[in-house]
């Protein structure tokens, strides 16, 4: 008798537990908001990228091709800015600085790039530096090949991690079939490269023959996010899905992610992609959304302005037009918070040297997101 | 007998020529189903749907019924500030996507002649080059 009951007490815990562990998927809506989004720079049509300079500026991309330095209140546009391709959601697109740009000076850039023979572009990543006001010792670190005149899925967030790689990511450019899942081609994968443009010898597939070396991860759709964890160190990225099925993903080397695959999104058709969500030798997302929120922009905050965000992840959103704010355990998702509702197409989130949180919204600016206190 | 012959071969002339025209805006409408696929679809959805509020319905659409010069000058330059579609209001921003003229002309001809929309003449590359910005 006793052993029934504990049995049973035993498959009521369990059950209860593997419950608890169900991630909530819904979003929230405060009631209440403790800070103002204060509009700091205006009149920018898609401010893609934005970076802090150490002495107090912001250097902010338009997609259109403009570098504009915002500084005490001014903007001046950065000249010799390299020729992009302005074509769908090609343009001008992420801007970073070094980890050591106090003592090296290198701004890097990524964009829609016409360079090479086939007509249309590809993804660039080049680093050049700033003198005065003008880009000077350009280098193109690497061109994605080959060109297309489709304007989907240039990917395009850089970010660096403690050990001195540079990591960049590009989409699938519209060729979902072709190019995410084979290693010998561009497009759909996440890139691992030392800050000078090598190739590490310790890149997953330098061994294989006819492979991208540069290439670091596959399988991914179109990234528009990719932070660095402040504690762990690892990249994280979030990306675009078909119709549902954005994804966020921790990377790691050689990993396939699985589009087209395997995806929980549909065709924007309304048909299936595939019946699959998962397949083995394929990485799960830690989170995704459906419907879509269109993620671009990708945060965590540590600063201490925000007491009840710290270690928070957030993601803007282009197609609700909102601001999220994820609290994790662990990597799991435990919450979802709705901000800056209806502002516009957020495309952009960033923490400041100052500690403040910057959206970029675009048709409108970017804003400095003030606690009330 | 010869006015016959000579009013016959007027007809023929003009049935091949409309044929000729009809040709040349299916192509241009298979062309432009395309490059909606790849330009308009995410914002505008597949059946023209649009989203309330935010982008505008090109379904079934009075603005492009009523407005065809506003409407390519839109996809041509981009589209700013408020307009009224199926009496709602719309402001919000459509940045031009890096169309060619010919691509314009086949991406409207293919809106144009989708959704309950229709159109009398197709619009050429020529209408959309001499589109200015206002």
């Amino acid at each position: 008798m006793k052993k029934s009951i504990a049995l049973l007490g035993f498959f009521v815990v369990i059950t209860i537990t593997s419950c608890g562990q169900k991630v909530d998927n819904e979003i929230n809506t405060p009631k209440e908001t403790d800070f103002r989004a204060e509009l700091l720079v205006s009149d920018l049509q898609i401010p893609w990228g934005m970076e802090f300079l150490p002495d107090g500026g912001m250097l902010i991309t338009e997609k259109s091709g403009e570098i504009i330095l915002f500084k005490d209140g001014q903007k001046t546009l950065i000249e010799n800015v390299p020729e992009v391709y302005y074509r769908g959601q090609g343009g001008l697109l992420d801007i970073r600085l070094h980890p050591n740009y106090a003592n090296n000076g290198w701004i890097y850039l990524s964009y829609a790039s016409e360079e090479g023979t086939e007509k249309g572009g590809h993804t660039a990543i080049a680093r050049a530096k700033l003198s005065g006001n003008g880009l000077t010792d350009l280098q193109v670190l690497y061109k994605a090949t080959p060109n297309t005149t489709k304007g989907q899925h240039f990917g395009s967030r850089i970010e660096f991690d403690t050990n001195g790689y540079l990591y960049f990511t590009i989409g699938e450019r519209g060729e979902r079939d072709v190019n995410p899942q084979d290693i010998t081609r561009d497009g759909g994968k996440v890139y691992r490269l030392h800050d000078d443009g090598r190739i590490p010898s310790d890149n997953p597939f330098v061994n294989e023959s006819g492979a991208k070396t540069a290439i670091f991860t596959y399988g991914n759709r179109n990234p528009q996010g990719m932070v660095r964890h402040p504690e762990t160190g690892a990249i994280w990225i979030h990306e675009h899905g078909p119709r549902g099925g954005d994804e966020i993903n921790i990377v790691e080397s050689g990993v396939n992610y699985g589009w087209p695959v395997i995806t929980y999104g549909i065709n924007y058709s309304g048909t299936p992609i595939t019946d699959k969500t998962e397949m083995e030798g394929m990485a799960q997302p830690i989170h995704y959304w459906v419907p879509s929120i269109a993620p671009s922009g990708m945060e965590f905050v540590t600063s201490d302005r925000y007491p009840g965000w710290k270690g928070n992840l957030l993601v803007g959103s282009l197609s609700f037009q909102y601001l999220e704010r994820l609290e994790l355990n662990g990597n799991t998702v435990t919450y979802r918070e709705k901000l800056m509702e209806d502002i516009g197409r957020v495309r952009n989130v960033k923490q400041g040297l100052d500690g403040y949180i910057y959206v970029a919204v675009e048709g409108k600016g970017i804003y400095r997101l003030v606690p009330n206190s | 007998m010869k006015s016959f012959v000579f009013g016959y071969l007027i007809c023929v002339a003009i049935l091949a020529f409309n044929l000729q025209q009809d040709k040349e805006l299916t192509e241009s409408i298979k062309r432009g189903k395309a490059i909606y696929s790849d330009f308009c679809v995410t914002c505008h959805m597949e059946k023209g749907e649009g989203v309330m509020y935010t982008f505008p319905p090109l379904a079934k659409s009075d603005y492009l019924a009523n407005k065809r010069e506003a409407s390519i000058r839109g996809v041509k330059y981009g589209q700013r500030g408020e307009i009224t579609v199926n009496g709602v209001v719309y402001n919000n921003t459509m940045m031009p996507m890096g169309l060619e003229d010919e691509e314009i002309a086949d991406v409207l001809n293919f809106v144009m002649n989708s959704w309950g929309n229709s159109q009398e003449t197709p619009v050429t590359p020529e209408e959309v080059a001499q589109t200015g910005p206002r």
